[in-house]
């Protein structure tokens, strides 16, 4: 019997299964040979292995499995016969991988294989271990595989060569052996032995910087000579392809001229006649020549510098550019990336070019040409190109739309020249991608046109104008909303117009209406409506004629059954009812976001480990550990150098209040630029607002209007009611006595009664147990920071144990506490504590400094917890 | 390295060969099967031969009803891959006479056997087509 036909058996079954008309009817008809395969292999059957395992492997190709035709395989492999051999090793090859324990049962096999006298055989086993050899066998076998190497035969040579490629990928260690029998084989004649030691050696080169040196050394001359050969070669049929010798041969020898090349000017001279003569005179008119020029370019590219080859390189980049063949197109540009970093100003000349290919109808052309333009742009042309890019946004297709828009949102975040352009390019963007902007883009946005004061009545107009015309792009109706509600009144009284703005009548009524209209639209999602409601509460405070109707609009969400909305509606309604005495100063204009510290927190500021410890600090405002409390007051600008841990669990709570600022710096309606969700957590606690996505709010974004002098008090006064704080969800009850709380709340901050330049000590504290004073001095050179000595007096006639001193300040001022002089302070004034710390006022000269404190000690082992605000300090530090 | 993977793949989707040069299990190669197939099944004639997938690139060409996709490292020349499916299909052609889609599912071993000499562990073994074929012509022969 053949064993080699097939037999009719498995051509039936090929029958079998492509007569299948469903996929069921294919299982039924797997499985049954699966059944009948698996009975002649528990029969032991021999004549039909062989066939079994050519059905196993077609089997397995349609994506069965397979694996109980593992040991068959082993036995064929072990038959003596070569068919048998032969299918028992492909299917080894197909049905196995290095994974499994049953690969090590073959070692044994190959190895009587790879000693065989039979050259098929012994090709046979190097192609098996080539393919598939796991670590050990690598190990095993590598005796052998170096002595083939230098067989007399150039077939199993060859195979021997790639065996070995693998062999040192799979234990690098045994590179060196291999160094120089590889080195041999780059002198041979037979294009098959050499394209593979080529290979061999370029992989060595990347696995040992030992065999670069070494092969950098010796053989580049010889493999610049063979290269000359295989170019200059007569014809020869063999190897012909499309009137080249062996381009892969061509390739492969580039390739490794390539890695000795780079980094080393010896070696790239002498590769450089070479590589002219190939790059003047391989002909292009089909592919097999473009593929030699490609390989060629590549490696001028990556060599030491050349002015003339460089020169060639790029202009055969040029010629692929234009060529018609798409294929071409691609290759060029993907050369052209490369060649960004070698000659810019070249690349730059073929601008136009590649604009053309961002808009071409293919889709991998159209994604390289774009990222190669994104690495072209720089100060000079980054306008007209954006505004090409932004033409183009309008007429791309749906996939596309998402990669485009997020280049052009960081093109125009990097490169902005001025925040008009920026503003208006973002707008652009917005009005026609907006639902692929990412959320730190538009926090972006938003963050530059409040820091662009000069330019929001203009930002309010424009963005007033997008929104009547493209209302379905959601990040546009929340920009817009939230400026709208910030600068209404600039957008009625046409405030701070600018030349080239068309003039536009905006009533009041008109900007309630917008905003109504993005409330109700059925397809805004949560983000927005919660941004539109407190816009509109802002609105009601600048437009007070509308005050009713947007008291109206705000009811309706009342009973909302999304929480966040409906606690929203009841508060701001009860805001606008019954507290417009402190309604202006709640929704007051906020200040300049600090574009700074945002662009540092989003550039990861965040360490991973702040997430967990803030899960644990939003449902226990008690309990949180030291450790986690460190990276959240880190986060916040706040350095609070304490000396060992406060001793009472309740410290941390306090302490993480207190180092969180209130002010509105940190936070806006609806969105939180430290959208990380440790901070947003730690505002949470603090009742700022967050996405609705996180715990829903505790009272509201109101207090995060405050001025800065107000919300230490303002969270003062929550700390009295944690009911309102812990976990999740508030009640509106809860809302209500804060804000009677904040009606009895005295709005004048204390001023500091010192003006003069000397700045004298103060009293910072004084209890009936203990007084803390403050003496001031200011190091040389730098106005906007204070030393200041801290001195604690101990006013009781009882010792202090563990006494520990913490302090905490407004975002504009940065603390940093020294360790304390001692912990334990005596009775009755006999000893003093002292305590150096240093702030630092980023606001000198507008704001005075305020602190918060807290002293915890013990008295008889009982633990003592005062806390104050220290608001009385000169003026001028 | 170099080549990952070598299939082929009718316009029904249905593989007809498949030689993998790296471990996936087999939920992982029908699932890339499928997706690599559809993508490249939806591209015309005018648009060009290569896809970016994932980490690597896939080269495709087609020759009557039949796709050949070689999946390749970033690094590698895809004109030179371009070249070698050709040099594939001239292979099988001297051997089959005429080769079909039908020839080499009902001799997939021997297909096999042909691209074992080709390319071994994903890199290129043999180019000649004289070379590849003797070993394999030998056991027609003793047969």
């Amino acid at each position: 019997m053949n064993p080699f036909s097939s037999g009719t058996r498995l051509r039936d079954m090929i029958r079998a299964i492509r007569a299948c008309k469903t996929a069921a009817e294919e299982r039924g008809v797997v499985r049954k040979e699966c059944a009948a395969i698996r009975a002649a292999i528990n029969e032991n059957d021999n004549d039909y292995r062989h066939r079994n395992l050519a059905k196993l492997m077609f089997i397995h190709m349609l994506g069965y499995p397979t694996h109980f035709g593992q040991m068959e395989c082993l036995k064929l492999i072990a038959s003596s016969e070569f068919p048998e051999k032969r299918i028992g090793y492909l299917g080894l090859m197909l049905l196995l991988d290095e994974r499994q324990e049953v690969l090590m049962l073959v070692t044994n096999s190959l190895k009587q294989d790879l000693n065989h006298s039979n050259q098929y055989i012994v090709g046979l086993a190097l192609c098996a271990l080539g393919n598939i050899c796991s670590a050990e066998m690598a190990r095993d076998l590598a005796p052998e595989v170096e002595r083939l190497l230098q067989f007399r035969d150039p077939n199993t040579r060859k195979k021997a060569a790639l065996c070995a490629i693998r062999i040192i990928r799979k234990v690098p260690d045994l590179a060196e052996n291999f160094i120089n029998p590889a080195a041999a084989l780059l002198k041979e004649k037979h294009h098959g032995v050499l394209i593979t030691g080529v290979q061999l050696c370029t992989d060595l080169c990347k696995a040992s910087a030992d065999a670069l040196e070494y092969f950098r050394e010796k053989c580049t001359e010889g493999l610049v000579k063979t290269l000359k050969d295989v170019a200059n070669s007569p014809y020869a049929p063999e190897y012909d392809i499309a009137g080249i010798t062996d381009p892969f041969l061509h390739i492969r020898l580039l390739k490794l001229l390539r890695v000795l090349g780079q980094g080393d000017a010896d070696a790239s001279d002498l590769m450089n006649d070479i590589l002219a003569q190939v790059a003047t005179k391989t002909e292009s008119n089909k592919n097999a020549g473009n593929a030699i020029l490609y390989e060629c370019v590549e490696t001028i590219m990556s060599i030491e510098d050349n002015g003339g080859l460089r020169v060639l390189a790029i202009n055969i980049l040029g010629r692929f550019l234009s060529n018609r063949d798409n294929n071409i197109r691609y290759v060029a540009l993907n050369m052209l990336m490369k060649a960004i970093t070698v000659d810019a100003q070249a690349v730059q000349r073929h601008r136009a070019t590649i604009l053309e290919c961002v808009k071409d109808s293919d889709a991998s052309i159209r994604k390289r040409a774009l990222e190669l333009v994104y690495l072209l742009i720089n100060e000079s042309n980054v306008k007209p190109l954006t505004k090409e890019l932004i033409d183009y946004l309008e007429v791309s297709d749906q996939e596309f739309k998402g990669d485009l828009t997020a280049k052009i949102c960081s093109i125009i975040a990097k490169f902005s020249p001025e925040k008009i352009w920026y503003i208006d390019q973002m707008l652009k963007v917005l009005s026609e991608a907006g639902n692929f902007v990412k959320d730190e883009v538009w926090h972006a946005l938003i963050v530059v046109i409040s820091n662009a004061s000069d330019l929001h009545g203009y930002t309010v107009r424009a963005l007033y104008r997008a929104l009547q015309t493209s209302v379905e792009q959601e990040s546009l109706v929340r920009v817009a909303v939230w400026c709208i509600g910030e600068y209404g009144d600039m957008l009625i009284n046409n405030v701070g117009m600018l030349d080239i703005e068309d003039p536009i009548t905006v009533t009041e009524s008109d900007a309630v209406d917008i905003i109504e209209l993005a409330i109700k639209r059925h397809t805004s999602d949560l983000t927005t409506k919660a941004m539109s409601l407190i816009a509109l509460l802002k609105l009601s405070s600048r437009f007070p004629s509308c005050s009713e109707r947007i008291r109206d609009i705000i009811v309706q969400n009342r009973g909302n059954l999304v929480l966040e909305l409906q606690q929203r509606s009841i508060e701001f309604n009860s805001i606008i009812q019954k507290h417009q005495n402190i309604r202006s100063a709640l929704v007051e204009r906020m200040p300049v976001l600090d574009e700074a510290t945002f662009i540092g927190r989003r550039a990861g500021s965040m360490p991973a480990t702040v997430s967990t410890s803030n899960g644990a600090s939003l449902n226990l405002p008690n309990g949180v550990a030291k450790p986690s409390a460190a990276p959240l007051v880190d986060l916040l600008d706040l350095s609070l150098d304490d000396a060992p841990a406060p001793s009472s669990s309740g410290g941390d709570f306090l302490q993480d209040l207190l180092g969180v600022d209130l002010s509105p710096a940190s936070n806006q309606s609806g969105t939180n630029q430290a959208s990380k969700t440790g901070t947003d957590v730690l505002l949470d606690l603090l009742s700022i607002e967050t996405p609705p996505v996180q715990s829903s709010s505790s009272p509201p974004d109101v207090l995060s209007s405050i001025q800065d002098n107000k919300s230490p008090v303002a969270s003062l006064e929550e700390l009295a009611l944690p009911s309102s704080l812990s976990g999740q969800a508030t009640t509106p009850v809860g809302a209500a006595p804060m804000m009677d709380l904040l009606d009895g709340f005295v709005s004048n901050p204390p001023k500091p009664e010192n003006n003069g330049s000397v700045y004298p000590s103060v009293v910072a504290f004084e209890s009936s147990a203990l007084r803390i004073t403050f003496d001031f001095s200011k190091p040389p050179g730098n106005p906007q920071t204070t030393s200041v000595q801290a001195t604690f007096t101990n006013l009781s006639p009882n010792v202090y144990t563990d006494f520990i001193f913490q302090a905490a300040v407004p975002k504009f001022l940065q603390l940093h506490l020294d360790p304390a002089s001692s912990n334990t302070l005596p009775a009755t004034g006999n000893g003093s504590i002292t305590q150096n710390l240093r702030v630092t006022n980023s606001q000198h000269g507008k704001k005075s400094l305020v602190m918060r404190i807290r002293i915890a000690y013990k008295i008889n082992d009982k633990d003592v917890l005062e806390e104050g605000q220290i608001s009385n300090f000169p003026r001028g530090l | 390295m170099g080549i990952r993977f070598i299939l082929m793949v009718n316009k029904q989707g249905q593989t007809r060969l498949a030689q993998y040069y790296e471990y996936l299990t087999l939920e992982e190669r029908r699932a890339l099967e499928g997706e690599i197939v559809r993508k490249c099944l939806a591209r015309n004639e005018q648009q060009c031969s290569f896809v970016e997938h994932r980490n690597y690139k896939i080269v495709y060409r087609r020759y009557a009803s039949l796709f050949f996709l070689v999946g390749v490292d970033n690094d590698e020349n895809e004109l030179a891959i371009l070249e070698f499916i050709h040099l594939l299909v001239e292979t099988m052609d001297r051997h089959f006479g005429n080769v079909c889609e039908l020839d080499i599912m009902f001799h997939l071993e021997k297909a096999h056997f042909m691209l074992e000499e080709m390319v071994m562990n994903g890199c290129i073994v043999e180019t000649s087509k004289t070379n590849i074929l003797q070993p394999i012509q030998l056991m027609e022969k003793t047969s």
